[in-house]
């Protein structure tokens, strides 16, 4: 039985109080990261202190519901209802009598919360787990003290406590208040995961309905009395600056109420304060498309202070960075060069990918009300942490002055984890002294920056007489970092091997992107082992299980991020669904496997050919996550992620003229639409009793190997750079 | 400036704003109704969707000058209790995300199957093509389309 401490050098993880209008409520902190056999616990090592501060709340009421109090932003992941099933999974309450609330604002409930890499469910998984088993073990005390008996003489199940050797019973409702009473265990029992009722099941989204009805749940949706709206003309290259602006014409539009020139510079700036530019024209007014027709009417003074970039320029940049460029990382296992020399067979590609843009569907937005003394900020975060952090330097007030509260967030993918829109709302309020909420249009938000570098990368394979792999090196070079992760496979499972990370210098901003470095490197590495795999004349499923089965029995050097029986697991169980080497009439087939963000995927792309076009007819995903909390939102989640990845591998980029992108809006910049994505995906779990790991971004990265593999099978071309159908323009 | 009087989700309102201002704006900033999202502004994204009419247009494209007596529906006026079949079986498959796509979606696949009952998938595409989801749920979209035609012709 797994044991877990509530608190730690007599300080508790829990608070429990009485419940407004009746019953329990039991605080507790979503990201306390104490597992069971905690290496920090067990060395008696400081733990975070963030680890303490209470920020969930479980209520429950003397009805016997349960409302669950989620602070954690919900960016489409389904976290909102994923993490209080885990709650009430150790609690014992059916899920029928769960309610899951927003936290409301201004309680302070929003702190060190973070989406980002797939790490909610990660970090939370014992915090909620553990307090869900305190609010358990505290009822069925006070229940057992009630009735004269021990705690052992009673069980909880369904929302209600049985006394074992008798017929008395008593719901969780009724007996809540005097579970405040009692007092916090210092230990308690987490379930047997086999025991699991709820997890693993497949539950709706909590949110769902007040989606389809349209109620008001984004940031841009917020409004508050005597608000004003604004909006932003940031410069249109990378390497420009504001200088002035027809400030009174500006002014005196109609509905127009202010304009002048925001700066958002701040002391020491950390990774998420990451923005294009600094220096913006704000204009406020009454209605959005008033504010739109004045930025229509801008007359803006720009100068040039760095060098305006072309898309040729970045190309010519990656190809002699990948010869003589700044090396950020390596790793080299015996002697790649002689075993290349000595290999019977050598292959060599390069892959390429251009820089390309969230797109978030709801653009940048944020709330803010600055008064003299405190600062408010509502709106679409994922780092709400680091937002306060920035307002703070911005506004030169005390952080304990400054509220962030978070909506839902309409997409994310990285975006918001950089928190340079809230600043600017913060200095467009501090300016008029009052409320504000600030909207980007579609074009301020494409031509911001902050985007997925571009990556150029060559690989190298040699294989000896047998077609047994010796050799493997891989260079990857980006703007402005590379994205080869040089101890992941097949770093493991070839004597000789050479990973090299090399970085290019830009004047254009770059940031998270959905499986950062994942996202491209998974698609390049894939397809090239496709290939190396035909030149072995092997299968490429058995190609890449042989490599497995090395790093398994005998794997080369130590720092392997990745654990190959999984990995290997991933790919039998896709394998064996699809029915992977029987032939079927018309259908092409590409396979890919790849790690990231603690999770395993491998995915087998199905494609047919319709009037000489082919078509994805199905995608047959595996997926080794642990423990699936919502069977049917991961699947959601791995959908959307193949779906992500088939999208920006095949119609997405950014390109650049004069430092400014050539694509504003999406009448040229392409996303995947209804007509383009797979007829079918089905997704399968591994089966296993291992803590859940994130499912944010692990689909993403093989859809593009696999795609590309397949798409080989049935055009007999191969794929080299992204996007896909537009290669021929972007390598000229 | 222009006064008009517009018929929206079965009610009468009066709006005084300037002619040009697309529905999407006088939706979302003069009336309040803000289930209607902001996506491109320039009829690519279809986050704006409403139905003029029975059909479904992208407001961000449609000056309230051209509304007239048209009778106007966002995702607020779909139904009275969210229990229109199109946005039952999106509950039933589960189909958002992130969710900001979803009424825009919602109103497209409701204005195809009142004009065509049981769509092919062709059907569904063409008329599905317009709206963007940055998360990638169009196979539940579609999932979700057959099956409120199921329902509708139940
Ligand atoms: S906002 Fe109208 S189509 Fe995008
Ligand atoms: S659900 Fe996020 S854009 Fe569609």
């Amino acid at each position: 039985m797994t044991q877990i401490k509530t608190q730690y050098n007599r300080r508790s993880f829990i608070k429990v109080s009485a419940a407004a209008g009746g019953g329990m409520l039991i605080g507790f902190s979503w990201l306390n990261g104490c597992k069971p056999n905690s290496k920090e616990i067990a060395a008696g090592l400081p733990v975070p202190k963030e680890w303490f501060d209470i920020n969930g709340y479980i209520k429950i009421g003397d009805t016997g519901l349960v409302t669950i109090f989620s602070p954690n932003p919900e960016i489409g992941q389904n976290v909102r209802t994923s993490m209080p099933m885990i709650v009430a999974e150790e609690l014992e309450v059916p899920w029928e009598n769960v309610v899951v609330e927003q936290a409301p604002l201004n309680t302070g409930f929003y702190q060190n919360q973070f989406a980002g890499g797939s790490l909610s469910i990660r970090l939370s998984w014992n915090a909620l787990r553990m307090a869900g088993a305190t609010g358990k073990r505290m009822l069925m005390e006070a229940a057992a003290k009630e009735w004269g008996l021990q705690v052992d003489e009673v069980t909880a199940s369904e929302g209600v406590i049985k006394e074992n050797n008798g017929t008395r019973s008593v719901g969780y409702g009724e007996i809540a208040a005097k579970a405040v009473g009692i007092e916090i265990p210092e230990e308690v029992t987490l379930k047997n995961v086999n025991d699991f009722k709820l997890i693993g099941t497949d539950v709706k989204n909590v949110d769902g309905k007040k989606i389809v009805t349209g109620q008001p749940l984004f940031g841009l949706d917020f409004q508050r009395e005597g608000m004003k709206l604004a909006m932003i003309q940031h410069p249109p290259a990378f390497g420009m600056q504001l200088v002035d602006f027809n400030e009174d014409e500006i002014k005196n539009m109609p509905g127009i109420s202010d304009a002048f020139i925001i700066d958002t510079t701040i002391a020491e700036p950390g990774m998420f304060d990451e923005v294009g530019f600094k220096k913006l024209v704000a204009i406020v007014g009454d209605s959005t498309w008033q504010l739109m027709q004045a930025k229509k009417a801008l007359k803006v003074n720009w100068e040039t202070t760095s060098e305006l970039e072309n898309s040729e320029l970045h190309i010519q940049r990656l190809e002699e960075a990948l010869v003589s460029g700044e090396v950020e990382e390596t790793r080299t296992d015996g002697d790649p060069e002689a075993a290349f020399k000595k290999a019977a067979k050598v292959i060599e590609r390069t892959y390429s990918a251009p820089f390309i843009a969230h797109n978030t569907l709801e653009p940048m937005n944020f709330f803010a009300n600055v008064t003299d003394t405190a600062a408010e900020l509502i709106g679409p975060t994922q780092t709400p942490e680091a937002l306060e952090g920035s307002v703070a330097k911005l506004l030169n007030l005390p952080l304990e002055n400054i509220t962030v509260n978070m909506t839902r967030i309409g997409g994310g993918f990285g975006r918001r984890l950089y928190v340079h829109f809230g600043l600017e709302a913060a200095a467009i309020s501090k300016k008029i002294g009052g409320p504000v909420k600030l909207i980007y249009s579609r074009e301020d938000d494409m031509t911001q920056g902050t985007y997925r570098p571009t990556y150029r990368s060559v690989y190298k394979a040699g294989l000896d007489e047998n077609n047994t792999l010796i050799a493997f090196s891989v260079k990857g070079a980006g703007l402005t970092e590379g994205p080869v992760f040089v101890n992941r496979f097949p770093a493991g499972t070839v004597d000789n091997y050479l990973a090299q990370r090399i970085k290019v210098a830009t004047n254009i901003t770059t940031g998270a992107w959905r499986a950062p470095r994942s996202n491209f490197t998974a698609g390049a590495e894939q397809a090239f082992l496709d290939e190396v795999a035909e030149l072995a004349g092997k299968d490429p499923i058995d190609f890449r299980l042989e490599l497995f089965e090395r790093a398994i029995k005998n794997p080369v050097g130590e720092k392997n991020e990745y654990e190959a029986e999984r990995y290997a697991g991933v790919l039998k169980l896709v394998k064996e669904k699809a029915n992977w080497g029987e032939a079927k009439q018309g259908v092409h087939r590409g396979v890919a496997a790849y790690f990231c963000h603690s999770t395993y995927v491998a995915e087998i792309f199905d494609i047919v050919m319709k009037n000489d076009k082919p078509v994805i007819a199905k995608v047959w995903c595996a997926a080794d996550c642990g423990i699936v909390v919502n069977k049917d939102g991961a699947k959601n989640m791995l959908e959307g992620g193949i779906i992500d990845g088939i999208g920006h591998g095949t119609y997405s980029q950014l390109t650049f003229e004069n430092g400014a992108p050539k694509q504003m809006n999406f009448d040229t910049y392409q996303l995947i639409r209804n007509s383009q994505v797979p007829k079918e995906i089905e997704v399968f779990f591994v089966d296993n009793d291992i803590d859940p790991t994130g499912l944010g971004e692990p689909g993403l990265p093989p859809a593009i190997g696999a795609l590309a593999n397949a798409l080989y099978k049935a055009t007999g071309q191969r794929h080299y750079h992204q996007p896909f159908n537009l290669e021929k323009q972007i390598i000229g | 400036m222009a006064n008009y009087t517009l018929n929206i989700n079965g009610k009468k309102q009066q709006i005084d704003v300037d002619p040009t201002t697309p529905m999407l704006w006088v939706l979302r900033d003069h009336i309040k109704l803000v289930g209607t999202k902001f996506g491109c502004g320039i009829a690519q994204c279809g986050a704006c969707t409403i139905h003029l009419g029975d059909n479904a247009v992208r407001s961000c494209q449609l000056p309230i000058s051209a509304v007239g007596d048209q009778k106007i529906t966002t995702i607020e006026g779909l139904s009275e209790n969210g229990d229109h079949p199109v946005q039952q079986a999106w509950l039933e498959i589960d189909v958002p995300q992130c969710g900001y796509c979803q009424a825009g979606q919602i109103m497209s696949a409701s204005a195809l199957l009142k004009r065509t009952p049981n769509p092919t998938d062709e059907e569904i595409e063409t008329a599905m093509n317009g709206n963007i989801c940055r998360c990638g749920t169009y196979t539940r979209i579609k999932k979700a389309i057959k099956t409120a035609a199921n329902s509708e012709n139940a």
